[in-house]
């Protein structure tokens, strides 16, 4: 059997459990993909063969044994290195924490290896997910598979273009104001938010713990649904986590279906900012999805518009209180002599990168006496009132739907000094973090002056996820048709494939 | 009201960042920005809406009071930068005046 770095993650869990092919092969083969190409891509901060294969070779053993295999036995799975990991380190794409080996493992990589999934190895990222790019990685950025000298989106970077490279065909990511969504749109790939406390935080390094939610990537919207299922439900251990069932979506991405969906295009969300090839691919995927029999209306969330600066409000606050743990103290970097305070003001100073600086500062601020109020108190204010633009949104619609981002992938360094312009890559993702429903990007086609992937945003209500993969799919079905392939086979970044 | 360099300068004492000079001349002015943009949710009608903290509603999620494994003491000073006596051995926090 070959093409295994090419096969879909569906294709690899139904050859391995009847056998066409063993989880060590399937393992070796993405390993071998890895060593050729990621000198190029930079997704991974660490591969290590020793430790994949042996999760693969318990999967065959059990095989062999004749027991049951799980949803995803045998397929490789990339992680974002804010998991923790019993047996591999996790940075969080910072110095401070180079070189950590945590104690206990995530509930969802837990989980994934119960589910017979082989952690091949922890990808790049923008330090404690803050960013848009993977520039603010302390180890390095990684590439875009699609033209290597732009940026894979952030801060799900490495995971994004880990799956892009067909380096993993599935990938774990978390996303806090579009982590990843975003990367996943700029690299052409399937990425879900799933809705918030549906998926565990417990063992996910925080960075904003009211908005951080962890999620699947995949290449096709199927594989990105056996993900979103293998690694979701009720987790005791994760006191924000939703005690119902997981949504359907492996059900709902294998009926890709939208006759008589109610689909409302947000209007605040287009105009001033936005590339002409990522407004006019959206547009073709809604008249795609109109097409298809989909009831399409336009609807305004007037709110919208302060979703980001309330983010940034938000978001920083809850990173100075949350990054507060990392003192130099009990795990990870110590610099300096002195007072414990001296050390912790000298370990911090070496150990977070500009942009983790500029957030705990800002969120300082926000929350500092005479500040609160105008500030952090307001955006939370601004966050009930987007929660009621969707729910006035969702009682006219089933689904919600935007870009992804206002532009594809941009150069390196273009934005690296211009933090509010980075910021902007989030503008249409962020609303529902702040109200914790549902969201995915699927790939609609290459923006017309620059060649590179656009994605289509759907955005459902809490606990309807399954209703983003019915879409999906639907859109991917139709898309892939009209090409004739899949979007990705256009992606010739790399020059070692 | 912009945030000036002494400004920044308090926030990085208050953050516990021993920042250089350079560093204070780079961020203040990114900081000023950014503050300023922010403060666009000011001019939202908000007037009697509650705040929104978390977006499940959940509140006040208890468990059974028993028992149940944790980290061992080598687990959890196996990342410690120091350890004496089975403990984290840290600076002192106490200084003379």
């Amino acid at each position: 059997m070959d093409n295994l770095t090419t096969m879909t993650a569906a294709e690899l869990a139904a050859a391995v459990a009847v056998g066409d092919v063993s989880a060590a092969e399937v393992t070796q083969a993405h390993l071998d993909r890895i060593a050729a190409v990621d000198g190029e891509v930079r997704a991974f901060l660490h591969v290590s063969a020793e430790y994949a294969l042996a999760q693969a070779r318990r999967v065959d053993d059990r095989r062999a044994a004749g027991e049951p295999l799980g949803a995803l036995a045998g397929v490789p799975v990339a992680v974002k290195d804010l998991f923790t990991t019993v047996g591999a380190p996790t940075t969080c794409g910072s110095k401070i924490l180079e070189g950590w080996r945590p104690p206990y493992e995530s509930t969802i990589t837990g989980r994934l290896r119960e589910a017979g999934a082989v952690l091949i190895g922890k990808t790049n990222m923008d330090e404690f997910a803050m960013g848009s790019s993977t520039e603010n990685s302390g180890y390095g950025p990684s590439h875009n598979p699609w033209d290597l000298a732009r940026v894979p989106g952030g801060s799900s970077g490495g995971s994004a273009a880990a799956v892009a490279a067909y380096e993993a065909p599935l990938a774990l990511g978390t996303d806090t104001g579009g982590s990843i969504r975003q990367p996943a749109s700029v690299c052409g790939i399937v990425g879900t938010k799933p809705t918030y406390g549906g998926s565990s935080r417990y063992g996910v390094v925080a960075f904003a713990s009211s908005l951080d939610t962890p999620g699947p990537l995949g290449r096709t919207v199927l594989d990105a649904a056996l993900l979103h299922e293998a690694m979701s439900g009720h987790d005791p251990m994760d006191s924000t986590s939703i005690n119902a069932p997981v949504p359907p979506v492996v059900a709902a991405a294998r009926h890709g279906d939208v006759a008589g969906l109610r689909i409302g295009v947000v209007t605040d969300l287009s105009g001033e900012g936005y590339q002409p090839g990522v407004i006019s691919r959206f547009t073709e995927a809604v008249e795609l999805l109109e097409s298809l029999g989909a009831k399409v209306t336009e609807l305004s969330c007037p709110h919208f518009k302060y979703a980001l600066p309330a983010y940034y409000l938000i978001a920083p606050s809850e990173c100075s209180s949350n990054l507060a743990r990392f003192d130099g103290m009990r795990y990870g970097l110590r610099v300096g002599t002195g007072s414990a305070e001296e050390i912790m003001a000298l370990t911090r100073a070496e150990g977070f990168g500009a942009e983790v600086k500029r957030r705990i500062m800002l969120g300082t601020y926000a929350l500092s006496s005479g500040y609160y109020d105008a500030y952090y108190g307001k955006a939370q204010q601004v966050r009930t009132l987007i929660i009621q633009d969707f729910e006035a949104a969702f009682g006219q619609v089933d689904v919600l739907v935007s870009p992804v981002t206002p532009t594809t992938a941009f150069r390196l360094g273009e934005r690296t000094d211009n933090p509010m312009a980075m910021y902007l890559a989030d503008l249409c993702t962020i609303p529902s973090n702040l109200a914790g429903n549902a969201a995915i990007s699927v790939p609609c086609g290459l923006a017309e002056e620059d060649g590179l992937p656009v994605g289509l945003q759907v955005m459902a209500p809490p606990l309807a996820d399954d209703r983003l993969y019915r879409v999906g799919a639907a859109v991917e079905a139709a898309f892939t048709a009209r090409w004739g392939h899949p979007l990705l086979t256009e992606a010739k970044g790399l020059k070692s494939s | 009201m912009p945030i000036t360099r002494d400004d920044v300068a308090h926030l990085a004492r208050l953050s516990r960042l021993a920042l250089s000079d350079a560093e204070l001349d780079h961020l203040a002015p990114q900081l000023d920005q950014i503050i300023s943009a922010v403060a666009q949710v000011q001019e939202v009608a908000a007037d009697g809406i509650p705040p929104t903290t978390h977006a499940t509603g959940l509140v006040n999620v208890f468990r059974d009071d028993e028992p149940v494994p944790c980290l061992t003491p080598e687990q959890a000073l196996s990342g410690a930068p120091a350890v004496e006596l089975q403990r984290f051995k840290v600076p002192r926090i106490l200084v003379e005046e």
